[in-house]
């Protein structure tokens, strides 16, 4: 398992030399490999539909416990079959639609990173890894988004995406960290059989929202929705497979997955439910108004990801079967749809649906193909999609709550369904002839091959439920439903009931809302202006505020003098110490004074007046002697407590550093009293904060031991097991010889500094 | 940066090998006495230090005879180095190994990774403090 998702990076990785070599068969042979990874996973299916799960673990870090470890259940089996299936369609596609492209080879490595992170996801057992892979997918699909990075339109959606899922990740990661805690474990196979834990664990609220954060901003649901259709930016294979069949669907995947620890509770089916619904329902009816045609697609895209979130919400078995149902005849649907969008721009020339029609002729078998999943995705009778819709019906009518309020949206939404598919279906190819740029032909079998098999499947698994059922859906929804059987099963026939009037209802109304789309449309002009004040608003809001306080912020800080550098770090650490003092209820111990020595007393009156003539000296070499002679008695103290060694090392630093300030201060104008009176009494405020915060450190330091000491262990220790009588070089040397092996290399590292900032400077001058 | 003084210049002939030879004595006897690679480096570094003082850059930088920075690399890898034969005997990275040689007419020496530790941290001293001072003496001219 860990070498079926590792080779598709290691392929990523050479495929470049593999387009170099295969020229413009690259795409037939990079698309082996998703082909042989779709055989090895179809070798569980027996497995899995007997009911089993499998988990592979492979030690990665045994030492701390750290393992790869893989799941293998009906729910992660069914999207591993969709991803390495459907992809090896897109590449192959791919190779054809993008042939001459000088980034190509690129544009294989990151799509073939992004499979094997998409598999990942979707296979990880552990939640880290998973995590680790959700990120990777929002990453990749960033590049990809920005395929043509010369086009700075391609360049603010890819980041906007990326924005919006990383932003949504990040929340993600508090919530699994949350879910591992409450669940006991970082393996989702553990992590499930502990629902009631999961569910009553006081976490259980922060972690859910923290969650279906990650979830709503990758699946694309409102008011997080507005990225999806500007991903479209990227070319068309990439939105068929990112932005349809698989990675939006990833947060379908982790609600899915999860339902069994997080599922069940009422929050949970009201979030889902009502969020899921209105998402579905605003998807379709931007898709409506929409007229490129992949926007309509992404739009109707957005749908099926609110009609997905909303059939888990609801969470009955005969919606988890659904959900399951749904998700497969979107996929094939879907990505057979987009890449037939990418024929239409490919052979004809044509974005947009106002641009065409009539083009049956030129493009019959694209055209038959276009109907057969346009059919599926109206959900009318035989196809997958009809399936699909009456199971979805059929839960929303059975929901445990609100059931007025979905059956309304769904109803609307399966009216508007059906018009979309229309607009799908029949706005390019029938009607009167209409000019396309280029002059149409049907496409060559590399880009026909994918919506061939995924309409064809559609109409089988239409015809005959039971083979997508017994085949892996069944499993599918069991995972989903905890490991628990469902009771329901599909097919084309339910008999006369609600659902089944409802689906005529939206036909019919559907189509006539159709015939009057282009009078719909300028009726719907006003969605533009309340747009302005949508979420995607207040996502470019939310950006031109960072910026605006991160300049204001780096005015602020970044001011370029060095006095203000110093004065914001002392005053930080001096706060940041004292209020953390405060929280811990730090006290300093009693001063002992009169335990002080006559000598001491001698030494300290000395430290005093040098740094009072420090501070008050009106020259500069003044004030750098009076530090050297500070820094002296502080040796002479460590020398009174028998340190010698640090003793020494502080004379001997005193000494460079009063020669260093020699060396600096030789180049500096002559002392000026330039700041007013009040400059001055705030930075001896600030001084005095800094100092004073150190020394009430240092007393409450001595009094507050909560561990034994370990001084003893090193003078005991030093002569047998090191070897030699001076403590502190055995320390250094021996004991903690890493420590110091750092402190050097800092030592070096500033060196350098100083060499590189004193020598460039003076190159800048020449 | 040459202070001209007659004095200053006989003195920094002489106290140079003698405060080389002193760090070396620190160096070596670091181990048990008040000492160690870190002081001595320090030592050796204020001797090139007052040698710079009293002749001048080029001076200087004749008489280290080696470039600070490569000092500064040199002593990082040989303390780096130091950690490695811990391994070999299937210990933890920087386990102390020590060996006894018998030197004849001086008795038993003993040999260690901490000894060349030390060297490393005493050259790196040397070549940080040589570094900063060489290149802020450098750039008044």
């Amino acid at each position: 398992m860990l070498y079926a998702i590792l080779s598709t990076f290691v392929l990523a990785a050479f495929s470049p030399w593999v387009h170099r070599l295969a020229g413009r068969y690259s795409g037939w042979v990079l698309a082996l490999l998703p082909a042989a990874l779709f055989v090895y996973f179809a070798s569980f299916l027996p497995a899995i539909n007997a009911g089993e799960t499998v988990v592979i673990v492979t030690p990665w870090m045994p030492g701390l416990d750290i393992q790869l470890s893989f799941l293998v259940d009906g729910l992660s089996l069914l999207f591993a079959l969709l991803i390495s299936g459907i992809g090896f369609f897109i590449i192959s596609y791919a190779g054809r639609y993008l042939e001459g492209d000088r980034d190509l080879g690129r544009f294989y490595v990151v799509m073939l990173s992004f499979m094997g992170s998409m598999l990942g996801l979707v296979l990880a057992d552990n939640l880290i890894a998973m995590f680790v892979f959700w990120e990777l997918t929002s990453v990749t699909s960033y590049l990809l988004i920005g395929y043509r990075n010369e086009d700075p339109k391609a360049r603010k959606a890819a980041l906007q995406g990326l924005i919006v899922t990383v932003g949504g990740g990040l929340a993600l990661l508090a919530g699994i960290v949350m879910l591992a805690i409450a669940g006991g474990s970082y393996e989702l196979s553990e992590i499930l059989n502990s629902g009631d834990a999961v569910r009553e664990h006081a976490l259980y609220l922060p972690m859910l929202i923290l969650i279906l954060l990650g979830a709503f901003t990758k699946s694309a649901q409102v008011p997080f929705h507005f990225w999806l259709p500007n991903a479209m930016a990227a070319p068309t294979p990439v939105s068929a497979y990112l932005h349809s069949a698989t990675m939006v669907k990833a947060g379908i995947y982790l609600l899915a997955r999860l339902n069994p620890s997080l599922g069940g509770t009422e929050v949970w089916f009201t979030v889902l439910a009502l969020f899921g619904a209105v998402t579905m329902f605003l998807g379709v009816f931007l898709s409506f108004r929409s007229t490129g045609i992949k926007s309509v697609l992404a739009y109707s895209t957005i749908m099926a990801l609110g009609t997905l979130t909303m059939l888990i919400g609801i969470g009955t078995e005969t919606a988890l079967l659904a959900a399951m149902t749904f998700l497969l005849a979107h996929s094939l649907y879907k990505g057979a749809l987009f890449l037939i969008a990418g024929i239409l721009d490919h052979e004809a020339g044509v974005k947009d649906f106002l641009q065409t029609g009539g083009l049956r002729g030129a493009l019959p078998i694209t055209s038959a193909l276009a109907m057969l999943s346009a059919l599926s995705l109206a959900g009318v009778v035989p196809m997958l999609g009809f399936v699909a819709k009456e199971a979805m019906l059929e839960s929303v009518l059975e929901a445990p709550g609100l059931v007025p309020v979905l059956t309304l949206l769904a109803m609307a939404s399966a009216i508007l369904g059906v018009a979309v598919a229309a607009i799908v279906g029949i706005r390019p190819w029938f009607g009167p002839r209409v000019e396309t740029p280029k002059r149409p032909h049907e496409a060559p079998p590399a880009l026909i091959a994918g919506p061939m098999v995924m309409a064809g499947l559609g109409l089988v698994f239409g015809l005959g439920p039971g083979l997508a059922d017994g085949g892996i859906l069944a499993a599918a929804a069991r995972a989903v439903n905890g490991g628990v059987p469902v009771e329901t099963y599909l097919s084309l026939w339910h008999g006369l009931n609600w659902p089944l009037a409802i689906s005529a209802l939206a036909l019919v109304t559907g189509l006539l809302l159709y015939s009057r789309w282009d009078r719909a449309r300028e009726r719907l002009a006003w969605v533009d202006i309340a747009a302005r004040f949508g979420p995607e608003r207040g996502y470019d809001r939310l950006m031109d505020g960072i910026v605006r306080i991160s300049e204001w912020q780096t005015r602020l800080l970044q001011s370029g003098y060095l006095r203000y550098y110093i004065m914001f770090i002392v005053l930080a650490t001096a706060v940041m110490v004292g209020v953390t003092a405060q929280i811990f209820d730090v006290s300093a111990g009693p001063l002992r004074l009169q335990d002080l020595r006559f000598y001491e007393l001698a030494i300290l009156a000395v430290m005093g007046a040098s740094a009072l003539f420090a501070v008050l000296s009106q020259s500069r070499l003044g004030a750098v002697a009076a530090l050297g002679a500070f820094g002296f008695t502080v040796a002479l103290t460590y020398v009174m407590f028998s340190a010698a060694d640090v003793g020494i090392t502080q004379i001997l630093v005193e000494t460079l550093t009063v020669i260093l300030l020699v060396l600096v201060l030789f180049r500096l104008p002559g002392f000026l009293g330039l700041s007013p009176r009040l400059i001055k009494l705030r930075d001896a405020a600030v001084a005095m904060a800094g100092g004073g915060m150190v020394m009430l450190l240092l007393l409450s330091t001595h009094n507050a031991r909560e561990f034994p000491s370990i001084a003893w262990y090193f003078i005991e220790e030093a002569v047998p097991a090191g070897q030699g009588r001076n403590v502190v070089n055995v320390i250094l040397v021996d004991f903690r010889a890493l420590d110091t092996l750092g402190e050097i290399f800092v030592l070096a590292l500033a060196a350098v500094g100083v060499y590189a900032m004193i020598r460039f400077r003076a190159e800048d001058r020449k | 940066m040459n202070m001209h003084s007659l004095i200053l210049r006989t003195a920094g002939h002489f106290l140079l090998p003698l405060l080389l030879l002193f760090s070396l004595f620190l160096l070596f006897r670091g181990h048990n006495e008040p000492g160690g690679g870190f002081i001595a480096g320090l030592v050796a570094g204020a001797a090139f230090v007052l040698y710079l003082f009293s002749m001048d850059i080029a001076a200087a930088r004749k008489v280290l005879w080696i470039d600070p920075r490569s000092l500064m690399g040199g002593g990082m890898t040989l303390a780096v180095l130091s950690g490695v034969p811990g391994i070999f005997r299937g210990q933890a990275f920087f386990t102390a190994q020590w060996w006894e040689l018998a030197v004849p007419g001086l008795g038993k020496m003993k040999l260690s990774t901490v000894l060349l530790f030390d060297i490393g941290v005493y050259l790196v001293v040397i070549g940080a403090v040589l570094t900063i001072m060489l290149t802020l003496a450098e750039a008044e001219d």
